[in-house]
């Protein structure tokens, strides 16, 4: 789950790290308001989505006055914004988060993050912040710093000063540095965070740190004993298909293809995916269905895959295991009766009870192509579009 | 032969009483698994499915010898579960269940270098040595004896490589999923390890996905150290990039991660690749001289 910069700024401030003043606003009234209340003669209106890459897509305007403020407000709230990050259709914006102007010495990177490979929390620093930091990665690898935190010690005072040192901070700074990368580390661990990135985490002109920007994911297993932050959640932010996918259970992506699919298991979802593209097709959704997948779950599942107007074609590949196919077959036999399916469907069933599921499948008197085998289905539902 | 698990294993379940862990439980001793016991703490001294259940761990190992658990518990108290069993000494713990919070296994990971143990999972399907055991959720009819190892990181995907390798007579000495989880028990290196060693295994088929660099790591070491022929599938070549982490993992693997990048890498170790699934059993039987 994603945090809003706003929610992860008053994170950052119960940890006791420094941001600079900010209010978020949801009207162009309250954000003139909030710029007057931060006072100063300089402010920066920043459009809060789930996504990076604002700045481009001009979500994030300076202004020199409370009139620019609400201007700058007007403009985005109730918009959508673009990046390169949020797809053609962009995310709607209805909160800017309003913030006193900082005048920036030094732009740096710093970030935290469960490393899967090193099975450890590392941290990530880098003199080069404010920058794409991938592409820092691969143009100039020299300019990352990275520590592994072993989670018996937590982060430690000399592994902190090592970057910092590496950052090329003074004194005094350093000893931000190592403050600051404590209460991260800290945040990460008891927010359950998968990632903590500061984007950039600059050095002001009076030479302290401060984060400019601030990214949390949260991990979605975790998010039973982080009720706060749960009530954090904006659904606003999410695809309305994948939302609605969540409360039956479903694990949904949405693609831009046409052929949909409604598979058991998620590696086998994604290998369907893969074998639409190989045999000349496109993809317009992930679908999984889970273990526990009954008559209704799949009738649920086709009612969401329809509602994409895209689709042309239904691939259904399911390989039972605790699954039963004659229950599969049931759920779309009850589904594609409910909902007057128009669109071709192919069914490829694998294991548990197959027989009798393709009996009922084709005793149901409805047009559903069998499939015998995974390349079938695939060219069997390429050649339906 | 086979690795990890065979008809001698005696199998401890966490979690035997609840709905999950009996329904699998009994499936699995329908198979043959010998399952000598139950752990539930509260609900010591009664019997589940004609076995005896325990409060504790070290109480059931105790009184049954068991050396493997499997892991039904839910997710919350998922780890607590896996450095109980390893505390009591079994030799192999396979976690089944999913959900777990990704920092509970950073703990596990690091605390379990204090133990002989290995672990599976979690969120993983198990692990089954055709005609002797299964230990976990797949179905055991799929299955049949024979030459081919199978290592994977997703449940339904193994049970199509499986399924093929039946069909065409090659057969499996073990299949393990390994789970899909980013902090996990066993890697493809681990099992790669131990089917190498294994003189009734004669290939193995390595199913991966998208996400982390473990099929990178496991194509350097097939490179060095597997002289088996090794035949894999990778999943996700179509998965949108960026749905799941956030972009700063990328920086630690460097371009590594994607399908294509994986399968390069395979690739290069001399492993041969299959861009369909429906293709790894017909590929392993060419591997193996048809």
């Amino acid at each position: 789950m994603n945090l809003h910069e706003y929610q992860a700024k008053q994170l950052f401030t119960r940890y006791g790290v420094a941001v600079s003043q900010g209010e978020v606003a949801t009207t162009p009234a309250q954000a003139e308001a909030a710029a007057s209340r931060l006072g100063g003669d300089v402010w920066v209106v920043k459009a809060q989505v789930h996504a990076g890459g604002r700045g481009k897509g001009g979500g994030i305007k300076l202004a020199r006055s409370v009139d620019e403020v609400r201007e700058a407000a007007d403009g985005m709230l109730g918009e959508r914004l673009v990046t390169k990050q949020t797809g053609a259709e962009g995310l709607p914006i209805n909160q800017v988060y309003v913030e006193q102007g900082s005048n920036i010495d030094r732009e740096l990177y710093l970030s935290m993050l469960v490393d899967r490979g090193r099975e450890r929390i590392s941290i990530i620093a880098s003199a080069a912040g404010g920058m794409d930091i991938e592409e820092v990665a691969a143009k100039t690898p020299e300019q990352i710093l990275t520590a592994v935190v072993h989670p018996a010690a937590g982060l430690l005072a000399y592994q902190a000063r090592g970057l910092a040192y590496g950052l090329g901070l003074d004194k005094a700074q350093v000893k931000q540095f190592v403050d600051l990368a404590g209460k991260i580390y800290r945040l990460v661990v008891e927010c359950d965070a998968s990632l903590v990135e500061i984007n950039p985490l600059i050095v002001n002109d009076a030479g302290d740190l401060l984060a400019l920007d601030a990214k949390i994911n949260i991990d979605d297993n975790a998010l039973y004993r982080q009720a706060e932050l749960q009530a954090m959640r904006d659904p606003s932010q999410e695809d309305e298909m994948e939302r609605s996918a969540a409360e039956h259970d479903l694990n949904y992506v949405s693609l831009d293809g046409n052929i949909a699919c409604m598979v058991n298991g998620a590696g086998l979802a994604m290998a369907t995916m893969d074998l639409i593209k190989l045999h000349g097709g496109e993809p317009a959704n992930f679908l999984d269905v889970g273990g526990g997948a009954t008559p209704d779950r799949v009738a649920a599942a086709f009612k969401l895959i329809l509602s994409n107007t895209s689709v042309q074609a239904i691939l259904v590949n399911i390989f039972g295991g605790i699954v039963r196919c004659d229950d599969i077959a049931e759920g779309i036999i009850q589904a594609v009766r409910e909902i007057d399916v128009k669109v071709p469907v192919v069914v490829r069933l694998e294991g548990t009870n197959v027989d009798k599921g393709k009996v009922l499948l084709a005793d149901s008197g409805l047009s559903i192509t069998p499939a015998d085998d995974l390349t079938d289905a695939a060219k069997k539902a390429v050649a339906a579009v | 032969m086979s690795i990890l698990v065979d008809k001698d294993s005696r199998v401890i379940c966490q979690g035997l009483t609840g709905r999950q862990g009996s329904f699998h439980a009994e499936q699995c001793l329908e198979y043959g698994t010998q399952i000598v016991a139950g752990v539930t703490p509260g609900r010591g001294g009664e019997h589940c499915l004609g076995q005896p259940v325990f409060n504790t761990m070290e109480e059931a190992v105790a009184a049954t010898g068991g050396d493997v658990s499997v892991i039904f518990v839910p997710a919350p108290a998922a780890a607590d579960a896996i450095l109980a069993a390893a505390a009591a000494g079994v030799k192999l713990v396979v976690c089944i269940t999913e959900g777990v919070p990704v920092m509970d296994m950073v703990r596990v990971k690091a605390v379990l270098d204090d133990f002989d143990c290995r672990l599976i999972g979690p969120n993983c399907p198990g692990i089954i040595t055709p005609g002797e055991c299964k230990i976990g959720i797949m179905p055991g009819f799929i299955h049949q004896p024979g030459r081919v190892g199978v290592i994977s990181r997703s449940g339904t995907l193994t049970y199509e490589a499986v399924y093929q390798t039946t069909n065409n007579g090659l057969g499996q000495t073990t299949c393990v999923g390994i789970g899909g989880d980013p902090v996990r028990g066993m890697n493809f290196i681990d099992c790669l390890e131990l089917f190498e060693r294994d003189p009734a295994t004669d290939g193995v088929i390595m199913v991966g996905e998208i996400g982390g660099t473990d099929e990178e790591a496991a194509a350097r070491y097939i490179a060095d150290h597997v002289s088996k022929p090794v035949v894999a599938y990778i999943a996700g070549v179509t998965a949108p990039p960026g749905k799941r982490m956030g972009h700063a993992g990328a920086i630690i693997s460097g371009g590594e991660g994607t399908a294509a990048a994986k399968y390069a890498a395979l690739e290069e170790a001399g492993v041969s690749t299959v861009r369909s699934p429906a293709e790894l059993g017909a590929a392993m039987l060419e591997a193996l001289g048809g």
